[in-house]
């Protein structure tokens, strides 16, 4: 009792004693399904709020530290919680996170819209915050996964593909990548034959491969995986002659497809999440080490929160969540990762950037990033890249 | 008459014969399960962990010759392969029953007991499995891959449809149907098998009349590990190979034995049939079938499919069901078994 009474005063003491202090809020999932994601994700946002604390030109020379807290990426109740403590007991100015989808839009719901407090998430993908009321305040630097969908739809047209076969391995990425490759191909005036879903692991795909073959098409559009059932339907649908050409989308994208498969797979396309951006390989040096999962988008949601702080010159969300789509997007200046203390000084003195970051961050809508996706054209029975858009 | 033609073609193409090899791949595993179960009286669940042990050695086997550039083109190595694989495949067999089962047979376990050690038998043959080769997916057909490819069968006979015979299901439906035929001409007219009748039929008699018990489960394993390794290095021909795999396969296997009545030879090869057509009759899309046979004004618009392909687990499970409940020792009980 005694230590816990002098932690405290200690505590109210160091508070009281720096006030410039800024202080952000890391909510993600450091216990539950996604934890070994976490970690580096957490250090990635810190690691940004250290830069830009050590250059010493942020909001006349504040230091910006993190309070971490658990969102269970699952348990929406607990996620609220924690933002609710964040907020009122220790007096956050803006949340990094949520990180998955489900608690994100918990917290977004109950609390940040409540207290009027800017959320930027690293990896909630869900289509359904992309039209949900926010008041201004929630941004995400990933994709939504709509926007893969868009994608795929907007390449097929491109190619000429006006009436495709779909099907999709039965879970929520696969019905979530099938719904929005419909809706955005049927929005362009393209015709979907059928809409099937496959099961993985099972023994036999001739029941899928059939029906996908008398519903026809120009071309079929496998949304599964490429070690699984996907694989199995793409064999088949050769072997019986019912289609030629493929679309491959992110998760079928590997180098033992066109492998297993061979030189039938040829004319095949496909589409997979991606940069040519500097800004990732930056961010890998930075971080010396290959970049997991959401990293690069962790390091950009905190150095957004920053940047937008110092174009607003204030901490307060009302102010400052008008600048995020300022500082994120052209006219501007390019920032990459490690430049954050150069985009202070451009800032203070009345100057423009466009965020770039490690994953080439680039908002669109109500405010998430448009993605990234690399093209990728089978040829000589491997994965080639075309291009990215 | 092309019309016929072509609406016949369409239905052998994408039904009859991938429905015959995945079903004679069934028939073969259902075979091997009711065997187990009328000699040695207990459900085999590691029978299909037995299947990926079989199609193992015979990958192993296929690697081997590879090596050494034996090959027997144009029919897969893996055919070369299955002979060395069973002896392998049996061998396992024996050790697990002299190891485990002959423990439980001596104190005369309950069934249930038995199944639950085949459990166990089972994640100890996964285990292996994964040890010895990986979880991995892996190819393992070469030689010659079609017997004709659909393109080729469009040229010659000037059809609007295509028809591809692969060499694997050519392999599965007729080694299937030589396999049966052996074991049946076996159990009929050998002195062996007539005493493995006649131990499944009543134990107790069959050692009165000086059958040896010992000799009889011996060879009943060795039938058993030939089938398995059949079955499955026919599967893994015919699709490919992938541990996890066979254990979901153990689901249809069973419905098949069951639907066919547990315990009876020609009832697991009719159900393993029942089983892998009646997922594709349900399930296939009639469009264009019936576009070629109706006349222009009665051709569907919709795709005429009776259930969606996310429902075509549940249509043998619904089979099932309905032969428990209707006749539940199987379709092919006789009355007095």
């Amino acid at each position: 009792m005694k230590k816990f009474t002098m932690a405290l005063v200690v505590s109210l003491f160091s508070s009281g004693a720096v006030a410039d202090d800024v202080k952000l809020g890391i909510i993600f999932g450091f216990t539950g399904p996604i934890e070994s994601l976490t970690p580096p994700m957490a250090a990635a946002a810190e690691m940004a709020m250290k830069e830009v604390t050590d250059s010493g030109s942020f909001l006349n020379g504040s230091a910006v530290t993190a309070v971490r807290a658990d969102s269970t990426c699952i348990d929406a109740g607990a996620a609220t919680t924690a933002a609710e403590r964040l907020i009122s007991a220790e007096g956050i100015s803006a949340i990094v996170g949520a990180d998955c989808s489900g608690v994100t839009i918990a917290v977004l719901q109950n609390t940040a819209m409540a207290k009027g407090m800017v959320m930027i998430s690293p990896s909630a993908t869900s289509p359904a915050l992309s039209d949900m009321e926010d008041n201004g305040l929630f941004f995400r630097t990933a994709p939504s996964d709509a926007r893969e969908g868009y994608v795929v739809a907007e390449m097929l047209m491109e190619k000429g593909y006006k009436s495709v076969a779909l099907t999709y391995t039965n879970n929520d990425y696969g019905k979530g990548l099938a719904d929005a490759i419909q809706s955005s191909f049927k929005s362009m005036n393209g015709s979907i034959t059928i809409v099937t879903a496959h099961e993985e692991g099972k023994g036999d795909y001739s029941a899928e491969v059939g029906a996908l073959a008398q519903a026809g098409g120009d071309l079929l559009v496998v949304a599964g995986y490429l070690d699984q059932g996907g694989k199995m339907i793409i064999q088949g649908s050769l072997d019986a002659g019912s289609f030629d050409t493929f679309f491959l989308p992110g998760g079928m994208i590997g180098d033992s497809l066109p492998a297993a498969i061979g030189s039938d797979l040829d004319g095949s396309f496909g589409v997979v999440a991606g940069t040519d951006s500097p800004g990732a390989t930056m961010m890998a040096e930075l971080v010396g080490a290959e970049l997991g999962p959401f990293v690069g988008e962790s390091y950009d949601a905190a150095a957004l929160i920053m940047l937008a702080m110092q174009a607003a010159n204030s901490t307060s969300s009302a102010d400052f969540s008008k600048k995020v789509m300022d500082v994120a997007n052209a006219p501007g200046e390019k920032i990459y990762p490690g430049e954050l203390g150069k985009a202070m000084k451009i800032l203070a003195s009345g100057g423009d950037i466009d965020y770039v970051g490690a994953s080439a961050v680039e908002l669109i809508g109500s405010g998430e990033s448009a993605g990234n996706y690399r093209e990728i054209l089978v040829s000589g029975a491997k994965n080639t890249t075309v291009g990215y858009r | 008459m092309d019309d016929f033609l072509n609406a016949s073609v369409i239905i052998a193409n994408f039904i009859l014969i991938p429905g015959l090899a995945y079903g004679s791949q069934l028939a073969l595993g259902a075979l091997g399960v009711t065997l187990v179960f009328s000699v040695l009286r207990f459900s085999n669940i590691a029978h299909g962990e037995t299947m990926a042990a079989g199609a193992m050695f015979t990958l192993l086997f296929t690697w081997w010759f590879k090596s050494m550039s034996i090959s027997i083109e144009p029919f897969p190595t893996a055919i070369l392969a299955l002979p060395f694989a069973t002896v392998l495949a049996a061998c396992l067999c024996l050790i697990t029953d002299v190891s485990i089962y002959r423990y439980y047979r001596k104190v005369k376990a309950e069934p249930a007991i038995y199944i639950i050690v085949s459990v166990g038998v089972m994640f100890v043959y996964s285990g292996f499995i994964r040890f010895l080769i990986g979880p991995n997916d892996r190819q393992m057909s070469d030689g010659q891959r079609f017997l004709f490819k659909a393109r080729e069968f469009k040229n010659l006979t000037g059809l609007n449809e295509g028809l591809a015979i692969k060499t694997s299901q050519v392999i599965s439906i007729s080694s299937a149907f030589v396999a049966v035929g052996v074991l049946f001409w076996f159990l009929k007219h050998t002195r062996t098998g007539k005493s493995m009748r006649a131990f499944s039929d009543n134990e107790d008699l069959a050692l009165l009349s000086g059958i040896n018990p010992e000799r009889v489960v011996l060879v009943c394993w060795i039938i058993t590990a030939i089938l398995a390794t059949l079955a499955g290095s026919l599967y893994g021909l015919d699709k490919s190979f992938r541990p996890f795999v066979f254990m979901q396969l153990l689901l249809p296997i069973f419905a098949a034995a069951i639907v066919g009545g547990f315990g009876n030879p020609v009832g697991a090869i009719v159900g393993g049939f029942i089983i892998a057509f009646s997922e594709l009759f349900v399930t296939f899309a009639y469009k264009r079938v019936l576009t070629y046979i109706l006349p222009e004004s009665l051709a569907p618009n919709s795709l005429t499919q009776f259930l969606s392909t996310d429902y075509k687990i549940a249509v043998s499970f619904v089979i099932l069901v309905l032969v428990l409940l209707i006749k539940p020792k199987g379709i092919f009980s006789q009355e007095n078994s």
